[in-house]
């Protein structure tokens, strides 16, 4: 059933995503930083948390879980260190997203040749 | 003679010239798509949970990292531009899209040298997603802060 909840999720994420692709002129960029935001501003409401608990992967594997870890690991460096605890553990979360896109490109990027 | 179009006969040519997009098709095929990555994410949470004991958190954070290589190596590999081209939403709004649109950055310029090709432009694509979700989770924090203390 986590299965079916985990696809769905993503699914129709996807599609309103394709919707916005297919009525408007906005870029591939406008839309995955919309995502972002609106992973970031669902979390703020606590609505993101909720949907982590009921769609499991479907949610975390979108770009709106990137707002989510940032907004989520901001809020637990505040209770744990104040204003500073904003500044030091905002990216404490999706650290391990970031590093892996960057090492991963990196590398991947002197083993194989650009194709057009 | 120049023969001089008025607005509205060269909007019907450019109509007309437009590649017709399917719109219903491609919401489909990025409904499926996306719902796929989805459903594979949940597959690799689980075999990591149950398989090699991974506490539930690190399990997603592990699922993350496996997803983004895949996508990284499937861009490097060239199946994913194309692929992209087809799919979009269903390809760019899972993590895919992060680690193919820093892959494809990394690819076409590291020719242009480290520092000034592959370094300068590392974060073309992804460093507004990057920029507008620090900016964005930074103020709703400072909000939240504010609201409840």
């Amino acid at each position: 059933m986590e299965y079916l909840y985990a696809f769905l999720f993503a699914g129709v994420a996807c599609a309103l995503a394709q919707i916005l692709f297919n009525h408007t002129k906005l870029t591939a960029g406008h839309v995955t930083s919309l995502y972002t935001v609106l992973g970031a501003i669902l979390s703020f409401f606590g609505i993101y948390e909720k949907c982590l608990q009921k769609f499991g992967a479907g949610a975390s594997v979108l770009i709106s879980n990137f707002g989510h870890m940032l907004y989520t690991s901001a809020l637990e460096g505040y209770k744990a260190k104040g204003i500073l605890g904003i500044f030091s553990e905002l990216l404490c979360k999706s650290s391990a997203a970031i590093t892996a896109a960057i090492v991963f490109a990196f590398v991947f990027s002197f083993i194989f040749k650009p194709r057009d | 003679m120049v023969n001089i179009m008025n607005k509205e006969e060269y909007k019907k040519l450019v109509k007309k010239y437009e590649p017709k997009k399917n719109n219903c098709m491609s919401l489909l095929i990025s409904f499926l798509v996306g719902g796929l990555i989805g459903f594979i994410g949940q597959v690799i949470v689980n075999i990591l949970i149950t398989s090699f004991g991974i506490a539930k958190m690190d399990a997603y954070a592990w699922s993350c990292i496996i997803i983004i290589a895949s996508g990284s190596l499937l861009t490097a590999l060239g199946f994913f531009d194309s692929w992209v081209g087809k799919v979009k939403a269903g390809l760019i709004i899972p993590t895919t899209g992060f680690s193919h649109s820093v892959t494809s950055a990394a690819l076409d310029y590291r020719k242009e040298g480290l520092i000034t090709g592959l370094g300068s432009n590392f974060f073309k694509l992804a460093g507004s997603v990057i920029l507008y979700g620090v900016i964005s989770a930074f103020f709703l924090c400072i909000l939240e802060v504010i609201i409840h203390g």
